[in-house]
């Protein structure tokens, strides 16, 4: 009977090791995160504007139906990515998520405190290898660090009212996001900084 | 034989213990770093990189995008200020005053986050387009059937949540209390 009682307990205190290691893996192994949900529509390191939030759009849960919605999908091993979102008229905002969906950065309209949104988008080590020159001319230039080399920037577009829709999305149309075509050019410029 | 049998029975037990326990935190929810504000629910640190592995597991399990803190707070309220759980063929009055925030929306999800559908294309307001009385204040009349004023129809499901999102507001990690972010009441007027 003893035996039974601590197969019992030994059986649950595994089942907390279980437990713990199951909510720490699983968001390494859903395949339903919006990640991946967002692949087959989106192309890599370009924006794809997603359909409007409506009940037949199944694609996402929670998604505010007042604001149009454009994702750029990215992959930093090429290089840096450079992104530019004009501001709508309403409000306009960029959110910045990892692989696995963790929002590392977000800014809105108003903390840009310009028309356009400019930001440059890179990994840890390729900030560190930027020129010291660089960082000083691109000081009005935001640079964001991400954790992943992958990861989504969601760009969202206020429609105060329903009729103002097609405005905001016409804005989002004009944002860009593609990997940085100046990189030569950088490497060309490095040796005249050393002088 | 008798050892074999026990070590199958812990590790039965084991299985069924943490993967039950995972299930349910994932799909319910814990009250890990959740701000509570009359009926409304938010959890202000899914926005930032210290998000906690539940809430991880619930976002990626349902494949969400959770709203950046740079960006807003989203609050949820799936029952009443009475604790009754929101019925869509009752009458549900939303009213009240906000805290402060550039724009807010409000809307109506069914159970699993989808829209609900309705004749008038409507599945929730912006602070802009609300109709608000002469001291300011708002009344949002959720029901099943047409309302005068601010209508948000539910298409007469059984349950229903309200999400109250924020852009561009000081409510956030550091928010702990009421007087911080006045939320709306929520009261169910009636039932058929």
């Amino acid at each position: 009977m003893i035996r039974l009682l601590f197969t019992i307990i030994a059986g649950v205190l595994l089942g907390l090791v279980v437990h713990l290691v199951s909510v720490l893996a699983l968001p390494r192994i859903a395949t339903q995160d919006a990640y991946s949900r967002l692949t087959p529509m989106t192309k890599l390191n370009a924006v794809s504007q997603l359909p409007p939030a409506d009940p037949g759009n199944t694609l996402m849960p929670f998604l505010d139906p007042a604001f149009a919605v454009a994702v750029c999908r990215y992959d930093l091993t090429t290089g840096p990515i450079k992104l530019t979102v004009p501001v709508s008229q309403a409000y306009t905002s960029v959110s910045f998520y990892t692989r696995n969906e963790v929002a590392y950065y977000a800014i809105n309209d108003r903390s840009a405190g310009k028309k356009v949104i400019e930001l440059d988008l890179m990994t840890e080590a390729q900030h560190n290898d930027l020129p010291e020159d660089e960082e000083i001319t691109a000081a009005d230039r935001l640079i964001i660090d991400s954790p992943t080399a992958t990861g989504l920037i969601v760009l969202k577009a206020l429609a105060p009212e329903p009729g103002l829709m097609p405005q905001a999305q016409t804005s989002l149309a004009a944002s860009s996001c593609s990997e940085q075509t100046d990189q030569p050019a950088k490497q060309a410029e490095a040796p005249r900084a050393k002088r | 034989m008798r050892l074999l049998l026990i070590t199958l029975l812990a590790l039965l037990v084991a299985t069924v213990v943490g993967l039950g326990a995972t299930w349910m935190t994932a799909t319910r929810g814990t009250d890990l770093g959740t701000l509570t504000i009359g009926a409304w629910t938010a959890r202000p640190k899914t926005g930032t990189s210290d998000v906690d592995p539940y809430s991880r597991a619930t976002i990626t399990r349902n494949g969400e995008l959770p709203i950046g803190t740079g960006d807003g707070v989203a609050f949820t309220a799936m029952t009443d200020d009475r604790k009754k759980p929101l019925d869509g063929r009752c009458d549900v009055v939303v009213s009240g005053v906000t805290p402060a925030a550039r724009f807010w929306t409000l809307t109506l999800y069914d159970s699993k986050g989808h829209l609900v559908a309705n004749s008038l294309q409507r599945y929730g307001f912006t602070s802009q387009e609300i109709v608000r009385g002469a001291d300011g204040g708002f009344e949002i009349r959720v029901a099943s059937r047409s309302r005068a004023g601010n209508w948000l129809p539910t298409g007469g499901i059984e349950r229903y949540a309200l999400m109250f999102r924020l852009y561009d507001t000081p409510v956030g990690v550091a928010t702990r209390t009421q007087r911080d972010a006045p939320m709306p009441m929520i009261a169910t007027v009636g039932c058929p």
